[in-house]
């Protein structure tokens, strides 16, 4: 699936819901689904700057696919990285730094789109599309 | 007995709506909320009286020099500090605290020692550090033990002729615990060390005397004490004062200027280099004579109940802990519920209408010696209500009911 299908699909989804409750839960719901980085991939370098929880974050390259694994020791922080891993994980490193991100608004959680916002959303997407490039430079 | 109801009706803000949820503001320690009398007094100096002061000759000048000098004479009385330019303007806390360790890089040299606390703020902790990396002193820390209290029989070992200064908070911001300063200033004193006491989590809750205290210096903030954003104090016993260096060069801070050498103007000019935040200082002064209409008694009075109130709520919550369990505390509460994160409780809660504080409050050493990454830290002022309280404790349950 394309990202802005998957983006589309993750829209879908949140517009059932009517209230700020229900989408975070459904958000924890996300983050149970995680694909978790590995014990020994929690180390400093792959520690997300900026977060007042802690968020590990790895990609890895697989054919010419980025493949990202995650996990924090905040639930609400893992449903938000889990999110961004459904929409950028098996996707080529030009289509992730090409992506939109208005989902994000679309979906209720701009507020936390501000760069000083304590859970570090802006950091996480940055740490994606970074990884991405370093992919698109050594192609 | 305060009446709430009219207290809160001097505060504005107390009405606004958070996502649609009436708002309950429990992030005080971190700021306070301010009355309208210094909402409108901010105004009034602008509509009325904005010049530079202590230059010129003209009347707008010279009124604002006035109100300038007698906000200054308002701090002096509320700390009765023996005279006025023994009382500097600052930009907050940290900038007083960085002026005095700045000053004695020029005292200090290798083998001295500056004793912190482990309950420290980082604006605590910090510019000692680089006070120690420029002359070779080292830091010495005060441990504290599980209640959150600092333990006064290693304080006492610490003490030596080696120590030339002492620094340690009224307050902690991140527990609430009242420390014995004035037990700490006679040990320190003893040993010929001086003492800077950080007020700022105390000048909130109570009025300090700085003489009766014998502090050598005493720094505080305006904008936790209903005063504006920006604004702040140093006190200085005159002796000290007079000791120090100058911190910054400007205006306003010289007495004659060649290229071949400045002299510098008498305290407190000394230290006031620069136009300073003018409507501040004046509007501090408004900030101060409010708290003490309200009474600094009312107030304590008001806050302990909340605190015992808040304390008892939320202790029935089960898996809450509460760090700093000492009886000697401010109307601080710092939780954490068990298996979950502090970060998640305090945005969920934040839906609710609440304000927190979440996270480490710039005192990881503090966090570091629990072994926990943050606190939900809830900090209660004499114009909130049990019924806040109320929807505090419901909030936390929510939370920890979507998060387990």
């Amino acid at each position: 699936m394309k990202i802005k299908d998957i983006q589309e699909e993750i829209v879908d989804e949140f517009s059932m819901f009517d209230d700020w409750m229900q989408r975070y839960e459904y958000i924890i719901e996300l983050g149970k689904n995680l694909p978790l980085i590995k014990e020994e991939a929690k180390v400093e370098e792959n520690l997300i700057k900026g977060c007042q929880s802690k968020v590990w974050l790895q990609g890895e390259k697989n054919d010419d696919k980025v493949v990202f694994t995650a996990d924090s020791d905040a639930i609400l922080t893992k449903g938000i990285i889990a999110i961004l891993i459904r929409v950028f994980s098996n996707q080529t490193p030009k289509d992730i730094i090409d992506a939109n991100m208005d989902f994000i608004d679309e979906i209720g959680l701009k507020e936390h789109l501000s760069p000083t916002r304590a859970n570090g959303l802006v950091s996480m997407i940055k740490n994606i599309k970074m990884y991405a490039l370093a992919f698109e430079a050594k192609n | 007995m305060l009446d709430i109801q009219k207290i809160r009706a001097d505060f504005p803000i107390l009405n606004e709506k958070v996502n649609g949820k009436p708002l309950v503001y429990f992030d005080n320690g971190a700021t306070s909320q301010k009355p309208q009398v210094v909402i409108d007094a901010i105004a009034k100096y602008y509509q009325e009286i904005n010049a530079n002061i202590h230059r010129g000759v003209h009347t707008l000048s010279q009124l604002a020099t006035d109100a300038y000098e007698i906000a200054r004479g308002k701090v002096q009385n509320h700390i009765n500090a023996k005279h006025a330019y023994e009382v500097l303007f600052t930009s907050g806390t940290t900038f007083g605290i960085n002026l005095v360790a700045n000053g004695f890089a020029s005292f200090l040299k290798p083998g001295d020692e500056v004793v912190v606390s482990s309950l420290e703020h980082h604006s605590n902790i910090v510019p000692w550090q680089m006070l120690c990396e420029k002359t070779g002193a080292t830091l010495k820390v005060i441990p504290m033990d599980e209640n959150g209290e600092l333990i006064m029989s290693e304080y006492d070992k610490l003490l030596s002729e080696k120590t030339k200064i002492v620094t340690v908070n009224h307050i902690s911001n991140a527990l609430g615990i009242i420390n014995p300063v004035k037990y700490m200033i006679d040990k320190a004193h003893e040993v010929g060390a001086a003492v800077l006491i950080d007020g700022a989590q105390a000048v909130p809750h109570l009025k300090p005397d700085v003489q009766e205290l014998d502090c050598d210096f005493y720094a505080f903030s305006g904008h936790k004490m209903c005063g504006p954003t920006g604004t702040g104090i140093l006190y200085g016993k005159e002796a000290w004062l007079n000791k120090l260096p100058p911190y910054q060069g400007g205006g306003e801070m010289i007495k004659e200027v060649t290229f071949e050498k400045t002299t510098y103007a008498e305290l407190p000019h000394k230290f006031e280099a620069g136009t300073p935040h003018i409507a501040g200082g004046i509007v501090l002064g408004t900030a101060i004579d409010y708290m003490n209409e309200v009474g600094f008694e009312n107030i304590q009075k008001q806050e302990l109940e909340l605190l015992n109130y808040a304390t008892e709520q939320l202790s029935a919550i089960e898996g809450l802990r509460i760090y700093g369990n000492s009886k000697n505390k401010t109307s601080v509460i710092s939780f954490n519920i068990e298996g979950i994160h502090p970060y998640d409780i305090g945005t969920i809660i934040d839906k609710l209408g609440i304000a927190v504080r979440t996270g480490h409050h710039c005192a990881q050493p503090i966090m570091n010696f629990f072994e926990i990454p943050g606190t939900i830290r809830a900090s209660f002022s004499f114009y909130n209500t049990k019924e806040e309280i109320d929807a505090l404790v419901e909030a936390v349950k929510k939370a920890q009911l979507m998060l387990s």
